[in-house]
């Protein structure tokens, strides 16, 4: 029976697997060092925070991988031998397969910051990562300030997950606005405000000079490189993005550039070894699509589609419109179709953004300004029906039609106030005003 | 991984002290408690309308006070930080200890109510003598032990309503569902039946009725001496009668058809009121498991016929022979029920026996045997119908179920099994409900395209057990028997997926499946194959 292995237990390995069991009857192992079961990354963030403990963030309850014939074997990878189809593991171990997914996932960015090897230096990405938080930052006594430098959707969590510690938290950001790289200036501004209000302290446009040891090498301060300021702390969280997991291949012969090389059908260079999820850089990017998408949900379709191709349908990664989702301390995002940042929106694009008074929902439209068409919609504090969103995005609706039919798009609970109207109004007063 | 679990819940000390407003909370609630406990050690109060007013004043006020102190200084959002650390709900001393003092005061409610001042003759004492003020107020009568329970039901239905409000301040759905459920509290459950007691006399008397408590949840209310007593007191005890029979043979097939069983379990009903406020700090406990899913199906059910069985025996043993005298006589009305039992049967088999799940069809027909067969046995041979006598059947169910399963289980273990043990595993109401929410209804929990990111909250939060991540990840909508449509999976949901909708019938259950993202729809492949 044809063997295939999988290295990687998160939502891109295991779909893989799922789907694999369900169209065939291959011979299927995932391998992890990180933890005997899958487990959802995301919710990471509420162990911590004590929403949840660890047992709830497994999406199948453990008797699932027997049933379905699904291997586990825990264990780190150290070498792939692609000539002998056979991975060693570190130890000494072998396994070997017919076929090797590669969803190794990532590791947190270090841009060789001084002192960015120090104890209690750390980022939030594995269960390993979130054992460590819990050893340096237990609580306000121990840990009496954080530092968290970069300005992205995991140091946004961290600074949430602290706060509930009641450890103060600065929160270092590169740009004059939250996660303004990606966000348009309305909305990152409404953010910033709302991390204030959590009485974190954020300093925006402010980088990171180093970070200095006490005696026992463990972080003591950050040192500010715009001011030179020094602030004394107890744990750094370093989360300025994510970079593919690939050290351990360096020498295997596959492909390597950012990530692992692929091609549209999630091929590496190399004959039976595929490579989805976080850590797969595609030749070419899709459509406005970064070439590496460390997003939950381009994992789980990778491994659906790398699941038709090894048993026999071979298919093309082919993700539709964009989307995504987060949330904000309290106030929930979620994106569809292509908004960009105010500095990095192409000439044709163009936004209209409307906000609360109440400054915890707004929305921002993106228009192609050369024939009026609706390119996406970032939405902050509402929710929106996204089989709706994608199917506008489909047709090449207007913005006028999305704004005249936003109602039928809302998905907020039942009950809440509704905000079409006000948004109509601020929509056409906008022309009025030009 | 076990040595890493035990790691992290020791170095793991979150904030979990008190502040100053929730310490003089505590402080002042707990006073409160104390009057009515060391009433209840014949500690003789002279002025008691005034120290009623005190005690039930505090515990109301305290209660407040703590739900001010814990969100007041808080941001709007979801109030969840720490309820996995907290002694209280996560099963620690205090959750124990809680657990065995409402267990406790069950026992002594339902089985020992001298212990709280009952006496059969003559005046009442102890704690129930402090609340006879009060119940002299309302309907000029003396207190009981049941008024004592419902007036503490209401007061905590009442003051951890508030509490709830404050918690989910952010949430408009959750603030008017709880206004719904303190409102049906203190009218239909406490005022109303004690104000219609004012209109009895010597020569009109009606039964204490909670209009809005209907059978079989309400497994008393067409045994021999209220129907006696409905029929005794004229039009309008015939109008309350044909009430409860219209309640649950129209009235709640019609709204369970338009909003699903969430506009009696969460909106209405006193078990689900009193779960959704004083019980939601423990919803979390909820087993969650495969095989907790697969007992619940079988022991609702089980206790669903059972209310059947009892109340069709009960019924029986009071009506008459003679035919010229009142034509439902004991035949017609086993025949009847026999009939009834088998086109419902016959019409869910027929339409709907592709919903059903193995388990479902077995224990269908497996109880419809037993039932036509006993009662066959009853018409052919002039057995006892269903071999027990009806008060052997009635006083059984009214101790294991009524008193056991839905007072010291259902709510005693709150702090242990979480807070809606009796709604899922017990309430036969609950079961029927269920059964048409399944089958026809249209209610159901929308998923949102392929935003989900199966992080667990809506599921960890689910009161009722149900694995909704499990739905929701698949991108197919959530249609179950047991969710009782409260909200608060779509509430916790960090990135905006669930939402309750009533909508066609068509397409509900087998929902498009789309995980939206992937241009050929890989799902729809797969089903294909």
């Amino acid at each position: 029976m044809e063997h295939i292995v999988i290295i990687g237990n998160g939502i891109s390995g295991v779909t893989a697997a799922r789907h694999i069991r369900k169209l065939s009857d291959k011979r299927i192992t995932i391998i992890s060092a990180e933890t005997d079961y899958f487990f959802s990354r995301t919710a990471l963030m509420y162990i911590y925070m004590g929403h949840m403990k660890y047992e709830h963030t497994k999406p199948y309850e453990d008797y699932f991988w027997k049933k379905n014939r699904i291997e586990l074997k825990r264990g780190y990878v150290h070498t792939i031998d692609h000539l002998n189809k056979q991975l060693v593991f570190t130890g000494g171990e072998t396994m070997s397969f017919d076929k090797l997914i590669l969803a190794v996932g990532s590791k947190p960015n270090k841009f060789g910051w001084p002192g960015q090897d120090l104890k209690a230096v750390q980022g939030l990405y594995s269960f390993q990562d979130l054992q460590e938080l819990e050893v340096n930052a237990p609580n306000k006594d121990v840990c009496k300030r954080a530092v968290i430098v970069g300005g992205g959707l995991i140091g946004i969590e961290l600074a949430e997950m602290l706060s509930t510690r009641n450890i103060p938290v600065t929160f270092l950001v590169r740009e004059f606005g939250f996660w303004n790289g990606v966000l348009p200036d309305g909305d990152s501004a409404m953010i910033n405000r709302h991390i204030r209000n959590h009485n974190i302290d954020l300093r925006l446009g402010t980088n990171l000079r180093e970070i200095l040891p006490d005696d026992h090498g463990r972080a003591r301060a950050v040192v500010i490189e715009e001011t030179g300021e020094e602030i004394p702390c107890d744990l750094v969280g370093l989360t300025a993005g994510v970079s593919p997991n690939i050290e351990f291949l360096k020498d295997s012969g596959i492909e390597l550039g950012r990530g692992i090389k692929v091609n549209r059908y999630l091929e590496t260079n190399i004959d039976d070894i595929y490579a989805i999820g976080d850590c797969a850089e595609q030749r070419q990017p899709i459509g406005n699509r970064k070439s590496v998408e460390a997003v939950w949900y381009t994992g789980r379709m990778m491994g659906e589609v790398v699941a038709q191709t090894i048993c026999g349908n071979r298919m093309q990664y082919n993700p539709g419109h964009w989307f995504n989702s987060a949330k904000f301390f309290d106030i929930e995002y979620q994106t569809y179709g292509w908004v960009h940042s105010t500095a990095l929106k192409p000439d044709y694009e163009s936004h209209f953004h409307w906000i609360h008074p109440d400054d915890t929902k707004c929305i921002t439209i993106a228009t192609n300004t050369t024939n009026g068409k609706f390119l996406g919609i970032n939405a902050f504090g509402i929710r929106l029906r996204h089989e709706i969103i994608d199917r506008w995005l489909t047709e090449e609706q207007s913005t006028d039609y999305v704004i005249r039919n936003l109602g039928s798009a809302n998905f907020d609970p039942e009950f809440y106030l509704r905000f079409e109207r006000s948004i109509k109004q601020a929509y056409t007063n906008q022309f009025q005003t030009n | 991984m076990d040595t890493i679990q035990r790691n992290m819940s020791l170095t793991g000390e979150p904030p979990k002290a008190l502040n100053v407003l929730q310490k003089l909370g505590t402080l002042i609630g707990m006073f409160g408690l104390t009057i009515i406990l060391m009433a209840g050690f014949n500690i003789d109060f002279p002025n008691k309308a005034l120290w009623l007013t005190i005690a039930l004043g505090s515990i109301l006020s305290g209660v407040v006070l703590f739900s001010l102190g814990a969100y007041r200084n808080k941001i709007a959002g979801i109030k969840n930080d720490g309820v996995w650390f907290k002694s209280i709900s996560n099963r620690g001393y205090l959750a124990w200890l809680m657990g065995i003092a409402l267990t406790l005061f069950y026992i002594v409610l339902y089985f020992y109510p001298a212990y709280l001042g009952l006496n059969e003759n003559g005046a009442n004492t102890g704690i129930i003598a402090l609340f006879d003020p009060l119940s002299m107020f309302l309907s000029g009568n003396p207190a009981s032990e049941w008024f004592v329970y419902g007036t503490l039901y209401t007061i905590a239905i009442f003051a951890f309503g508030i509490k709830f409000i404050w918690k989910y301040r952010n949430n408009r759905h959750e603030k008017i569902r709880t206004v719904s459920v303190m409102f049906f509290q203190l009218s239909f459950a406490f005022l109303i039946p004690e104000f219609m007691a004012r209109l009895n006399s010597e020569t009109f008397s009606l039964p204490y009725y909670d209009l809005k408590n209907i059978w079989p949840l309400n497994y008393y209310n067409f045994e021999q001496y209220r129907v006696d007593s409905f029929i005794s007191a004229g039009d309008i005890g015939l109008a309350l009668l044909i009430f409860g029979v219209v309640s649950i043979f129209v009235i709640t097939p019609i709204l369970t058809y338009k909003y699903g069983k969430r506009w009696y379990c969460s909106w209405v009903c006193g078990c689900g009121g009193l779960a959704e406020t004083a019980g939601d700090p423990f919803r979390h406990l909820s087993d969650k498991r495969m095989v907790a899913w697969k007992i619940e199906r079988w022991v609702v059910h089980s206790v669903l016929v059972f209310v059947v069985v009892m109340t069709t025996a009960v019924i029986h043993s009071y009506l008459g022979d003679d035919a010229t005298k009142y034509w439902l006589t004991r035949d017609v009305f086993l025949i009847s029920v026999a009939v009834f039992l088998t086109v419902l049967f016959a019409a869910i088999w027929i339409f709907k026996r592709e919903q059903l799940k193995k388990d479902a069809r077995y224990g269908a027909i497996g109880y419809l045997t037993i039932i036509l067969l006993l009662t066959a046995l009853h018409f052919s041979s002039g057995k006892t119908l269903f071999l027990f006598e009806a008060e052997t059947l009635r006083s059984t169910y009214g101790f294991l179920i009524g008193a056991i399963f839905s007072g010291v289980i259902g709510t005693g273990f709150y702090p242990i099994f979480g807070s809606r043990v009796w709604c899922r595993y017990g309430c036969p109401m609950a079961a029927i409900l269920g059964l048409q929410q399944r089958l026809f209804s249209r209610f159901r929990i929308t998923t949102n395209g392929g935003q989900c990111i199966s992080c667990g909250n809506c599921s960890t939060y689910c009161e009722m057990g149900i694995d909704v991540r499990a739905y929701a990840q698949k991108g197919e909508n959530i249609v179950r028997a047991s969710c009782v449509g409260c909200g608060i999976c779509s509430a916790v949901c960090p990135r905006g997926v669930l939402k309750l909708e009533n909508g066609p019938l068509e397409g509900r259950i087998d929902s498009n499946e789309i995980l939206l993202g992937n241009d050929p729809n890989l799902l729809q492949l797969i089903n294909r194959n």
